[in-house]
This record gives structure tokens, sequence and C-alpha cells, in this order.
């Protein structure tokens, strides 16, 4: 099962001894503030998990799957994770 | 962005909360990111996006300099997938 935001909520109530409505809401601001910042074209760095960057993608033709029909796929910007040197060692050293 | 922003906006946010306990409870969800995806889990944060692993398989490469081959073993990588509501935010304009 994954872990969710009440994971995180439950961690919160657990070690730091929030009540848990502090903690949902703790949860809530952490995930907020991250998307606000990118929302507003700002990159988010936190050290030891990674960087969520953005990236401005110019159009570029695409195609409905289903139907085979050509639909140009409009230029956007993305959200792109880079993860952090740490996080990177800890999933790879988990694989052998 | 980067975390003691992070850790500053909370503390204005979250009123009741010292800026000591903003910093304990931004590494603990930190903490359990990562030791869920170093168990080769997943983190699914609705509308916010998805963490993951994955596998990229072996593969032979080369060592750029010198031409020579090389085995490169099988590993394991974070992923980040943005969330529907995430990805629509930051896309209008």
């Amino acid at each position: 099962m994954a872990v969710t935001k009440a994971d995180l909520a439950e961690s919160l109530f657990e070690n730091l001894g929030f009540n848990k409505r502090e903690s949902k809401e703790f949860v809530n601001a952490f995930f907020d503030t991250i998307s606000e910042s990118l929302a507003e074209g700002e990159q988010v760095k936190i050290s030891g998990l990674g960087n969520f960057e953005l990236r401005d993608k110019g159009e570029r033709p695409g195609r409905n799957p289903k139907t085979g029909e050509e639909i140009p796929i409009s230029a956007r910007r993305v959200v792109t994770f880079k993860a952090g040197r740490k996080l990177r060692a800890r999933v790879e050293a988990n694989s052998g | 962005m980067t975390k003691s922003d992070l850790i500053q906006e909370l503390t204005q946010r979250q009123t009741h909360m010292t800026q000591r306990d903003v910093e304990l409870a931004v590494s603990l969800v930190q903490q359990r990111i990562v030791s869920e995806l170093a168990n080769g889990g997943r983190v699914e944060i609705r509308g916010f996006g998805s963490f993951s692993v994955n596998h990229r398989p072996a593969r032979r490469g080369r060592n750029p300099k010198t031409g020579a081959a090389v085995e490169i073993p099988d590993k394991y990588v974070p992923h980040f997938k943005p969330g529907k509501a995430l990805a629509e935010r930051v896309d209008c304009d």
C-alpha cells in the first residue's frame, strides 16, 4: 500500500505529538506551499529529497492512440522532479 | 524556493506551530517519503503527484573516453509523476 497524506499525518501525530487536526493541516500546507511556488513559476529545492523543476515544452505532433488521428500536442509547462543524490543512493542501495 | 524558504512559509501559515515544530515536521515528512522509496514502495499525494521507483534493466554501455564496452548492472531510480491538479495549475498562464 502506498503512503498517503493520511499516513504522513499519522507519523506527525505519533512522533511529534501534534494533534490529529494539526497533523492533517500541516501535511496539506506542506504540499500546497510547494504547489503554489511551482504555480508561480518558481522551482522548489528540498535538500535530501530533490528539486521540483519547471520545463516549458514546445508544441509537438501527437496522435490519438485509439483512432490514430493526428492531433498536435500544445505547448505546455510541466513539472519535473530531479531526485537528490541522497535519495538516489538510498533507492539504488536497496536494489541489490 | 529552498527548504528553508518552505520552513519560513509554513511557520507563517501554521501560526500555532513554532519554527522548530515546522522544521521537525518537514524533516519527518521528507524521511517518510525517502524511506518508503528506499523500500521500493510508493507515495501517493492526491492532486500533487506520486513518487515511485522505476527499474532500469542492465545494459551494455561504453566508456566514452576509451570506447571500451562496460556492463552496467540493473538499478532502481526514484520517479515523480505530477498529479492532475498540479499539472493544471502549473500549465495555466
